[in-house]
């Protein structure tokens, strides 16, 4: 058994503990304690890559002990395909945000940087969770560095509306899913006279259609919310808008993810007829509908933060095409999409974390003309700006192209109307990067902005290394989600028949519990 | 020799690698040639593997899979990187090539003096890159990488001059235009992938006479959907508004990519995809029919504009039309023929203007010129040759490409439309005689009559300098001899169509499938031929004849003629019958009402903010109303406690 995941969920806790006895003073040593201590767990999850078994959809680098034995909680983690790269995603974002917010955060640097580093224990702790009531924890913890983050260092006007706003949200959602998890851990005692959190066990629970149903909506609205798809959005332009640059980078590379994260990992394996007989059609209509809306209302913003969470959701709801699709070829293109999102989104957060710390404005119609002042800045901006549209040759194609060929497999129509999505994704960025880079440069503060600064290039140059990487040649990673991928689908596709031929027999179910294969969980 | 291919697409990402990177610490002497020395690197070996394949017999002249290695792959899907080396993707990349290495140098002196010299160079390369993979790719996705790669090199150019807000509009218009047509382009994709499982070209070209009915739905719909990409990315009604607007950009770029190589794509597609489209008959009427509607609608409207590049554009749409004209009639090899040829003559033409606008100080309006002949020798002659060329004249090359078009369509085989092969005949020769109207009113006013330049730009009117002339000349030539390849009434100089022939299987398929070739097709004789060739020859000296009536004769009446009784018809050709207005109404204002007044401001602001703000208020009011009843009184907590035990008893005793 090895301590990698331990070791990379709580490596920043040890940054928290060496801030807690540092100065008040001694701001910019903070920051590069944060730094050093990111950076080093980041490294630490290379050897993830290194060691991980591409031809197995088991969970790998297993950490198992007993937690609290009587309710059969356990302290159990592993990843496999569908997490590797989120948890990669993850350390990789961590340390470009604290290089990102260097110059920006000036007052209580510590403050900031512990909940940081809080954030990314949380988040790595999500994403390798494999015991629920584990998840459970890091989910709901994860939010209190967020809130903190939105309501002490966001924009004064709004960050306690914002802050409140994201928290009641996902509180919500959260509430729903606690209900759900525990009606299934009953229903497992129940069957088996065992309690159990761990996944690969709650995953044998075969419950009537009917059960299921009400199960499958209470862990997807929490999900949905997250994600967010349409119409439980309304919290993320706030939260984006509000937060400080570091904020939205990680709120959009990371935490969205979580949603989607969840919809494979619990919502689809847990409850295969529910989502099958009904989920396809909830939620591949409002993937559509959250691809065309947040495009169209992209379209009118002034707000340069607010339209990059509008798009938000427009690309999210990409990945939930690819997700209910229930295709292998969409997804895996819904995973890598994820990681494209991350990556391009989070850049555009970064670029105009940039541009606000010189104008001290978010508005669209503050700028004009920055092209002719920033060069460099304004290349990087534009690569950025076409990797979310989806240009062939940079990584947002990929994963859309792969997301809607796979949909069209079953879901012409959607698929179709889908694919709409790109020709409003270049109407929004393409307009907006028109009014903030070309033209004169008419208002004289920004005729003496400095182009890209040393730091701020080693903050952006590593994006733009995948955004290139991925779109020119995908398939390292691709490969990475093929068998936990084709695995999800068989064992969703297994269960799902085992009902409804129980069904078929008058719903009378011989056991409560189907017996999984056991690789699944150890090797 | 072959084997190298991927080199010719490289080379170019040479010259965007160093120029792009260095472009600002390089002295501007080197800038120019390192991006000419990276294009005439591919043009070489372009030539090379020309020759090598040249050397081989016909049947064996299509080398697939020229390199390949898995792009991606996830579930079932896989899609390679690999390069198809057969006769057309030949034509394409030698044209491509040959005429951007031409224009890459006559950029040196256009452009010399521009600020932006470096980042021209390093776009211009990178186009240069990515339309050499449109042509040499060996599937579907790859060229519709190297297709939207051109759309982005496209917007770029077009907006060169980012200062200018109509340039930055322009280049909008094109990137969002075109992924229009690139929608139906992914759809196609879709399509092709759902019913063969594969994207290789030569692989879905073998497993479409088997997968597909003849005519059945699925291919109608999917070769439907791939036009609509052609569509776009050529210019044709209704997605062709992007070009005249295109023109925005510097003049070599009009050159090069808004009338040589990238508009083109979309004709090359439809050859590229002949086995396809003459499975899809209604397909290939369509394709025929928005050829020719766009034959003559582009040309009215050259008729009447002043802009000199405006002209042109129009002109290019026009052409385009009639490429797609030739394809919708099945002869796929002649619309790549007048393809090539119209490369050589339009950006010959292009580059004549640049060099009169570089004379003028950038004047673009015709009103302002004329009499240039006497200043600008070279210009003026190498114009004339190409204005000969585009109107049709033997034996200049646009003559033979034009009227073997022409004289295809007057005895198309289709067996969805009869009679439509000579309505399509008679639309494409009135178009052609209102080509040659237009541009020679476009040479008569900018070489001929009075001068009616500007006075301060008269003192410094000068012929271009020899790096831009050179060019010309060679484009001259081309022009002339360009055509002589595909010499119709004889057989043994009738190369350019033999030479297409074994890619060109759409005819055997289809004759496979239907048991032989369509009953009614029809064989003309060989005088038939000729005098259909001097039909079309007549036609457009009427044209020059009546140009020269109104611009040298009586260079009053057009202006007369435009108001009385034509006023309002000329005005509405004018104002390009103001289809630009109607989408804005149709489309854009529409989106942007309901993207801002309904969806945001009544959808998320009141609907949905405004439920979940109205369960906060309304757990709000509760707490609120609850909260009065800790009042802090004892008496008051005392009467609770009474009434409670009061209900109680009541409901106990009520209860038994």
């Amino acid at each position: 058994m090895s301590y990698l995941l331990t070791t990379i969920t709580f490596l920043p806790m040890l940054g928290v503990l060496i801030l807690l006895f540092m100065n008040r003073e001694q701001g910019k040593s903070m920051k590069m304690v944060t730094f050093v201590v990111t950076l080093v767990t980041f490294l630490i999850s290379l050897l993830l890559l290194r060691d991980f078994d591409l031809a197995t959809a088991n969970v790998q680098f297993v950490e198992k002990y007993s937690w609290i034995p009587d309710y059969g909680i356990n302290y159990f983690m592993g990843i496999d395909g569908l997490t590797l790269l989120l948890v990669l995603l993850t350390t990789f974002f961590t340390p470009i945000c604290v290089m990102a917010c260097w110059e920006d955060i000036q007052k209580m640097v510590r403050e900031f940087m512990i909940c940081l580093l809080f954030l990314e224990t949380g988040m790595i702790g999500v994403f390798v969770s494999l015991d629920v009531f584990l998840f459970y924890v890091f989910w709901e913890v994860m939010l209190i560095p967020m809130y903190l983050l939105i309501g002490i260092w966001g924009n004064p006007a709004r960050r306690i509306y914002a802050a409140v706003k994201f928290f009641i949200f996902t509180m919500f959602g959260s509430v729903l899913m606690l209900v759900a998890i525990l009606y299934l851990y009953f229903e497992y005692h129940a069957a088996t006279g065992v309690y159990s959190f761990n996944i690969f066990d709650l995953y044998t629970t075969v419950l009537p259609p009917s059960t299921q149903l009400w199960l499958f909506l209470g862990f997807s609205i929490a999900f949905a919310i997250k994600v967010p798809m349409f119409p439980f959005h309304t919290w993320l332009p706030d939260a984006h808008t509000e937060a400080p640059t570091v904020g939205s980078v990680l709120l959009a590379a990371v935490l969205l993810k979580m949603g989607t994260y969840g919809f494979l990992r619990f919502s689809l394996p847990l409850f295969p007829n529910a989502a099958i007989d009904y989920g396809v059609w909830i939620f591949l209509t409002l993937a559509l509908i959250g691809i065309i809306y947040g495009a169209w209302v992209c379209i009118v913003q002034k707000d340069l933060k607010r339209l990059i969470a509008f798009s938000s959701v427009s690309h999210l709801g990409f990945v939930m095409l690819g997700i209910f699709a229930f295709n292998a070829t969409a997804m895996e293109g819904a995973i890598l999409q994820m990681i494209n999102h991350g990556l391009s989104t989070g850049a555009l957060f970064l670029i105009v974390g940039m541009i606000y710390e010189r104008r001290h404005t978010r508005m669209i119609s503050e700028f004009g003309g920055l092209s002719k002042v920033m060069p460099a800045f304004a290349t990087i901006f534009l690569i950025v700006t076409l990797s979310s549209i989806g240009l062939p040759g940079l990584n947002g194609f990929v994963g859309e192209f792969l997301i809607l060929v796979g949909t069209f497999e079953k879901y012409k129509i959607f698929a179709i109307l889908g694919a709409s999505g790109v020709i409003f994704a270049a109407v929004y960025m393409l307009w907006m990067f028109q009014r903030v880079m070309y033209g004169e440069v008419t208002n004289p503060k920004n005729m003496v902005l400095k182009d890209l600064s040393p730091r701020e290039w080693a903050v952006l140059l590593p994006v733009i290394l995948f955004i290139f990487w991925i779109g020119v040649y995908p398939t390292p990673f691709l490969r990475t989600t093929e068998a936990s991928v084709h695995n999800l689908l068989r064992q969703i596709d297994k269960k799902y028949t085992l009902v409804v031929n129980a069904e078929k027999q008058g719903g009378y179910y011989l056991s409560k519990i189907e017996k999984m294969p056991p690789e699944t969980e150890n090797r | 020799m072959h084997e190298y291919v991927w080199l010719i697409p490289l080379f170019p990402v040479l010259g965007v690698l160093i120029n792009g990177l260095l472009g600002h610490i390089l002295p501007k002497k080197v800038i120019g040639p390192i991006a000419c020395i990276a294009v005439g690197l591919s043009a070489i070996l372009s030539t090379m593997i020309f020759f090598e394949v040249k050397a081989l017999p016909p049947e064996s002249r299509i080398l697939n899979d020229v390199v390949s290695y898995t792009w991606m792959a996830a579930g079932n899907f896989s899609v390679d990187i690999g390069f198809l080396v057969d006769p057309l993707s030949l034509v394409m990349l030698l044209v491509v090539c040959w005429v951007s290495l031409l224009i890459h140098i006559y950029s040196i002196g256009y452009m010399h003096g521009d600020p932006g010299y470096a980042r021209y160079f390093t776009e211009l390369n990178l186009f240069v890159f990515f339309m050499l993979i449109l042509v040499s790719s060996n599937n579907f996705l790859m060229m519709f990488v190297g297709w939207e790669g051109v759309g982005l090199c496209s917007y770029l150019l077009i907006g060169f001059w980012y200062e200018k807000k109509s340039a930055t509009d322009a280049g909008n218009k094109a990137f969002i235009v075109n992924r229009i047509g690139d929608f139906g382009f992914l759809l196609g994709i879709f399509g092709i992938f759902f019913f063969t499982g594969t994207l290789n070209f030569q692989e879905v070209f073998a497993k479409a006479p088997s997968t597909f009915a003849y005519g059945g739905l699925e291919i109608t719909l999917i070769t439907l959907a791939l036009f609509l990409g052609a569509t776009g990315k050529s210019a044709q009604v209704p997605l062709y508004t992007w070009l005249p607007d295109a023109m925005e950009g510097p003049t070599p770029v009009s050159a090069l990519i808004h009338a040589a190589t990238m508009v083109t794509a979309g004709v090359y597609m439809v050859a590229r995809m002949n086995v396809l489209f003459m499975m899809a008959p209604i397909s290939l009427m369509i394709v025929g029919i928005i050829g020719a509607i766009t034959a003559i609608y582009a040309a009215t409207i050259g008729m009447t504009q002043f802009d000199i590049k405006r002209v042109l554009a129009y002109s290019t749409v026009s052409q385009l039309g009639y490429m797609f004209l030739a394809c919708g009639v099945g002869a796929f090899s002649i619309g790549i023929f007048h393809l090539m040829t119209h490369a050589f003559f339009k950006a010959l033409l292009f580059m004549g203007a640049g060099s009169v606008m570089h004379a003028l100080a950038g004047e673009l309006d015709m009103r302002k010129m004329g009499d240039l002949r006497k200043h600008m020798p070279h210009t003026y002659r190498t114009f004339l040759i190409g204005t000969l060329a585009i109107a049709g004249i033997p034996p200049l090359a646009g003559f033979f490409s034009k009227d073997e078009i022409l004289y295809k369509a007057f005895s198309a085989e289709s067996t969805v439309w009869e009679t439509g092969g000579v309505i399509l005949w008679a639309i494409g020769l009135t178009a052609a005689l209102i080509t040659a109207f237009y541009m020679f009113r476009a040479v008569f006013m900018t070489f001929y009559g009075k001068s009616r330049v500007d006075h301060h730009v008269a003192e410094h009117l000068h012929e271009s300098p020899p790096v831009m002339t050179t060019p010309l000349w060679i484009l001259a030539i081309l022009s002339i001899i360009g055509g002589w390849v595909g010499i119709p009434w004889i057989e043994s100089l009738n190369l350019f169509p033999q030479w297409l022939e074994p890619v060109m299987k759409g005819k055997a398929v289809v004759s496979q499938l239907t048991g032989g070739i369509p009953a009614h097709a029809v064989h003309h004789s060989l005088s038939f031929e000729l005098m259909m060739a001097l039909v079309s020859v007549i036609v457009a000296a009427i044209g020059i004849f009546i140009a020269y009536k109104l611009y040298i004769k009586n260079p009053e009446l057009p202006e007369r003629l435009t108001y009385g009784r034509f006023f309002p018809v000329y005005h509405l050709v004018l104002d390009k019958y103001r289809i630009d207005e109607l989408y804005d109404r149709l489309f854009v204002k529409p989106t942007l009402w309901l993207s801002d007044k309904l969806l945001w401001k009544v959808v998320d602001d009141k609907i949905i903010d405004g439920t979940v703000n109205g369960v906060a208020d309304l757990a709000k009011g509760w707490g609120n109303w609850t909260q009065r009843l800790q009042t802090g009184y004892v008496q008051n907590y005392a009467l609770m406690i009474v009434i409670g035990v009061v209900l109680i008893f009541s409901f106990v005793i009520f209860l038994n």
